[in-house]
């Protein structure tokens, strides 16, 4: 299984401690409290390899789902309406599919729902980096500068998603450089000794 | 934490060579949880699965529980579930010639659960039946 056993995402992304059978909506954290979203490199549909540090600059909601999971295709057409609605505003929609049968399964869901935002295959790594992922649909909005600003553990309101990009979208990036993606796992931030 | 399929223990079974033995067990999810029922309604769900994968007996057909049609905040229809408690019995043909004495017969029950706003990663666990061959 591509999920891991143990929930840390409230341990990684410093919110408060709640069970992972209820769904949390954290509101869109002040930039000091945010913390890096770690890199990774998951390959597309094409064998393409993708990094996170690709969307550089860019708000990027980060959806972890699967195919067999009701709520995440709920959540999936909303994406599909951001994608187009914010995409020539900096907003990319990126989906991690955690389906153990990989694209055997996730290729006719794509297609069938003619999901328009890039979907990369999941793995056990990313989910412990990203916390464990207990519970799927779970889902990051990462600002400009590569760090978490909320999250959202189980099925979570339209509106939630749209004004926490909304709110992203008007903030400015860091100057160049200062991007904390870092694929080393690290938090530029602290590392260099400062905060947001 | 994710939810725990529990499964009830299985009293021994007496196993007569040459007949038919009838094993069931009670296996249990949490309240407020559900998994899809071996027959759910979507081809990409996850059904309920009992596979026999070793012991002296040959399974000769599963009778899953009946299935609960229940609607959640996120399935526009309502989904095949199994929740509570609920029985999976198995017939078993008893070979001619299976050593008579102590056994086991194991397998594994895979399911995947749900609430009404979250999924959780597909899980197997062991099922073992005592045996008593005569």
């Amino acid at each position: 299984m591509r999920l891991a056993a143990i929930a840390g995402v409230a341990a990684i992304l410093g919110i408060v401690a709640c069970s992972p059978s209820r769904p949390t909506h954290a509101v869109v954290r002040d930039t000091s409290q945010r913390k890096h979203a770690p890199d990774f490199a998951l390959k597309d549909a094409n064998g393409k390899l993708v990094h996170l540090t690709d969307y550089q600059g860019k708000v990027v909601l980060l959806d972890f789902w699967a195919t067999w999971c009701g709520p995440c295709k709920v959540e999936i057409p909303w994406f599909m309406e951001f994608q187009r609605k914010y995409k020539d505003r900096g907003f990319e929609v990126l989906g991690v599919s955690m389906d153990d049968d990989g694209w055997k399964a996730i290729t006719p869901f794509v297609e069938q729902k003619k999901i328009n935002y890039r979907v990369v295959l999941g793995d056990d790594k990313t989910g412990d980096q990203y916390g464990g992922l207990e519970a799927l649909p779970t889902t990051f909005v990462i600002d400009r500068n590569g760090r978490i600003a909320a999250v959202h553990v189980g099925l979570a309101g339209k509106k939630d998603f749209s004004d926490a990009i909304e709110k992203l979208l008007e903030d400015r990036a860091l100057p160049a450089g200062g991007n904390s993606i870092r694929s080393d796992g690290a938090d530029a931030h602290h590392r260099a000794g400062t905060h947001g | 934490m994710a939810p725990t399929l529990t499964i009830a223990p299985v009293p021994t079974v007496k196993a007569h060579k040459g007949a038919v033995a009838v094993v069931s067990f009670k296996a249990a999810l949490p309240p407020g949880f559900h998994a899809n029922s071996n027959t759910p309604t979507d081809a990409y769900l996850i059904p309920l699965t009992l596979k026999w994968t070793g012991g002296p007996l040959q399974a000769d057909g599963i009778t899953y529980p009946k299935a609960a049609q229940e609607k959640y905040s996120f399935s526009e229809k309502p989904l095949s579930v199994v929740t509570g408690e609920f029985s999976i019995s198995t017939k078993f043909k008893v070979p001619a010639d299976a050593p008579s004495g102590p056994a086991a017969q194991n397998g594994t029950l895979r399911y995947q659960a749900c609430n009404d706003r979250m999924c959780f990663a597909p899980k197997t666990v062991p099922v073992t039946v005592a045996l008593d061959i005569e």
